[in-house]
Formats: C-alpha cells, structure tokens, sequence
C-alpha cells in the first residue's frame, strides 16, 4: 500500500474557480454581451434621433458630436457586435431547429467567427478611411 | 494423510509476478496532488481550499485519491459515491473546474503538474464539502413523469415494441441522475426554477416511447416558461454527461416537438 507523504497546506481561502465550458458556453456569454450592448445603444439612438421632433438644431449638434476618430473606432465595435450578434442568432436557430444542429455547432460557430471577421475587416476599412481620411 | 502437514491447501500461484512480487509493482506511481474546495458548517461560515499531496497508482482515479485522504489523513472531508463505477451517479463533482465523475475519471488523464482541483457541483446549496443538496434536482426530474403511462387495456404479454421504436430514444435511457449536466448549466446557476437538462431528457425518455400515452401531457409541462426554452444551447451539459447523452440534441428534439404539437 501507497502512503500518503504530507498533508499540509494549511486552510487557504480564495474563491472557486469559473466553470470550464468550452466553445458553446463563450460563445454563448459573447452573445448576451453583444445583446445587451446593442440594446442599449439602440435605446441612446432612439433618444438621440426623436431629438430631430423636438429642434432639428439640438439634433444637429448632437449628431456632430459623433462626428470624431474616437466615435468612428467606437462605431466599429458597434458593428461587430451586431454582426457577431447576428450570425450567431442564425448559428442558435440551426442548432435549435435544423437537424443536424447540434452535431455541427462547433463547425458553424467557426463559420460565424469567419464571416464575421470578414464583414467587419471590409466595413472597417471603408468607415475608417471615410471618416478618418479627410471626409 | 497422504500429504505432508506442512503443504499449504492450495500451491502457491504459476503466475509470473515479476521481480517485486505482489503485482502492483510494474503499476507506475506518482505523487498527486490534491486541492479540495471545503465547506464545514460547523467551524465556519465560508468555504475554503484544503490541499493534500498522495502518492496514487496509475490506475487510480479521482475517487481512489479522495478515498486515501478521507481513511489517511482527514476523516472530515466529506463526499457521496456509492457504487464507484459509474453506475449510481452519486459522485458528479467539479474536476479542473469541470463536471465529472470522479470515479470514472483517472488521475493519468490529468495534468499532474498542477494540483487537481476538486469542487463541488454549481448550482445546487453545498451542505458539506463536495455534498450538496439535490432536493431541487429531484424536484424537476419527478416532475416531467419519470414513468410509463399507458391509457390502453393491460396487455397480457410485454408491450411490443421495434427495434427501430426502441432505437428513436435509446440515448436517453442511459441517464444515471448524476446531476452532472444540469449543474454544468449557466441558465440552471442563475434560475434555480429552471428544469434543467436532466429532466428534459428523461422526459425524452419517455415522449418518444412508442409505448407511453403521455408524451403531451410533458410536452406541456416543459413548454412552460422555466421548460425547454431557457436553453441557451451552451452544451455544457453534453460536454459533462458521464454517460456520453446527446443532453443538447435532446434538449433541441424536445423544443421540436413542444413547436410541432402546438400547430
Ligand atoms: C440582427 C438580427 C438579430 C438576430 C438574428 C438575433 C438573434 C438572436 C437569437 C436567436 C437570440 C436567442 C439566443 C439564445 O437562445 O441563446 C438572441 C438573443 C438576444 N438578443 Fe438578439 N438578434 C438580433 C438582433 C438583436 C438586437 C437588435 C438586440 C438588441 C436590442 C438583441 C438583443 C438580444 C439579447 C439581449 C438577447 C438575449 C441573450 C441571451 O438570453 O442569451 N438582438 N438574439
Ligand atoms: S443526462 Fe448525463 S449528466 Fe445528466 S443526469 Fe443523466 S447521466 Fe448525468
Ligand atoms: S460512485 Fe457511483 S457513479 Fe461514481
């Protein structure tokens, strides 16, 4: 019989680990995050476009404010998570409803991250280049 | 007495031990170590790492080393496991931060370099150490019907049934209730109310029998708003299913046919 060499350590606290999901389980927190974030800034959007009932020139003032290389970065991300957003809410609704669904769900998300990448990288340069490069 | 006194019963064994005899010997060991996640009510308010280090055999398991640290070293430390085979569910714990069996699950398979981290599962109020309180867990799983109901005469003979009826749910009578799925759920450690993947599958189980009459009646249940649709398809309860289930594609076969049955 094997012995047992130490016990040692004594109590250390800490906190428990975060559970090891893999892909689905990121994928999935990617999701609610870029959920929640377009949520809310469709919410500022429709505050800031009524503003256009309210004074055309309080609307006008507002929307130059926009109108910086920080914003344009800002809004770059603003299209990745509603691009993200949206091809993985048509990867979920495979996976739910298609047969082979669950089988291929690491496939598709691949797929997902792929076309996202691309449809981001093109709008990126374009927008970039427009709004940093002069007008 | 026609042998000598001296001659044993039975002669001593053909086989070849090997040099160390015994027959443990060509078995390689190694150190482990241990770092259990701890909770005593009794001495404290908050749960707590413990580390131990054990030498283990190759063939050992998780089990094997909790085992050696409960009779060796501290009796305190707390955990169920029944049948330790993978049988009874009754040891599903948070292994490198992942549901396992830790009976089904060998110390050689793990990186040794580090401590093997050992947690109990999430989800479920923790009363001692790995133990937790499945009361809910039961709960949900008695609620679906977990039980043939047949509104027909009582045949005389078996329910007959083909090998392609029978194969239509095959992977859902696998299920052991380990709990190993359902705690490895986001949607579960936030909604304690959800139904959680177990009980959808044994509701599968039986929705999909061609011999069972009440497939709507759990249809029902699970379209309910803490049923079926809170599945946020993660696949973190296929991933930790011990039994290999297809937890998710059952999940998503169960969603169907809620969709289906309301047209
Ligand atoms: C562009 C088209 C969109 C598609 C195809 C889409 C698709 C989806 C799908 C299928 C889900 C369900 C996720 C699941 O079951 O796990 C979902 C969740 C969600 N969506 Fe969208 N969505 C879109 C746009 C939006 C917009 C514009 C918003 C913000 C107002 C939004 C906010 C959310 C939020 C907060 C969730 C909840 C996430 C969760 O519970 O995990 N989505 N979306
Ligand atoms: S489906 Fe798998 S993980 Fe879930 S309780 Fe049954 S055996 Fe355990
Ligand atoms: S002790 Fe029975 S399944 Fe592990």
């Amino acid at each position: 019989m094997s012995t047992a060499t130490s016990a040692q350590a004594p109590a250390k606290s800490g906190r428990g680990t975060l559970y090891r999901g893999n892909e689905g389980q990121w994928s999935w927190v990617i999701h609610r995050i870029t959920g929640v974030a377009i949520f809310f800034f469709l919410l500022v959007h429709v505050l800031d476009t009524s503003l256009v009932r309210v004074s055309p020139e309080a609307y006008n003032a507002v929307l130059g404010t926009y109108k910086n290389p920080l914003m344009a970065v800002g809004e770059v991300g603003l299209v990745a998570a509603i691009v993200y957003h949206a091809f993985n809410g048509l990867r979920i609704i495979l996976v739910d409803f298609w047969k082979g669904g669950t089988k291929h769900h690491k496939k598709m998300l691949w797929a997902v991250v792929a076309l996202s990448v691309v449809t981001v990288g093109a709008f990126a340069i374009r927008h970039l280049m427009l709004a940093l490069g002069g007008h | 007495m026609s042998t000598t006194a001296t001659e044993p019963a039975e002669g001593p064994s053909k086989v070849d031990l090997g040099a160390q005899g015994g027959g443990t010997g060509e078995i390689p060991s190694f150190d482990v170590t241990l770092k259990v996640r701890r909770y005593l009510p009794e001495t404290s308010e908050d749960a707590y790492w413990d580390e131990w280090t054990v030498t283990m055999y190759g063939t050992d398991r998780v089990l094997d080393a909790l085992h050696k640290v409960k009779w060796d070293i501290d009796g305190t430390l707390s955990f169920r496991r029944s049948c330790a085979h993978g049988v009874c569910g009754s040891d599903a714990m948070r292994i490198n931060g992942r549901n396992r069996l830790a009976c089904k699950t060998l110390l050689k398979d793990l990186d040794l370099s580090k401590p093997i981290l050992v947690e109990p599962i999430k989800g479920l109020p923790v009363e001692k150490d790995l133990i937790v309180d499945m009361d809910p867990f039961f709960q949900s799983y008695r609620e679906i019907m977990p039980f043939l109901i047949n509104k027909g005469p009582e045949p005389t003979k078996e329910r007959l049934q083909s090998a392609e009826e029978r194969e239509r749910f095959d992977d859902t009578t696998k299920c052991i209730l380990c709990a190993a799925c359902t705690s490895s759920c986001p949607v579960f450690w936030t909604d304690g109310q959800y139904f959680g993947p177990a009980a959808i599958v044994n509701a599968h189980r039986f929705i999909f029998d061609s011999r069972d009459d009440a497939g709507d009646m759990r249809l029902e249940i699970l379209n309910d708003k803490e049923g079926v649709w809170r599945c946020r398809t993660t696949f973190n309860c296929s991933e930790a299913c011990p039994r290999g289930i297809q937890v998710t594609k059952a999940i998503a076969e169960v969603k169907q046919a809620v969709l289906a049955g309301s047209f």
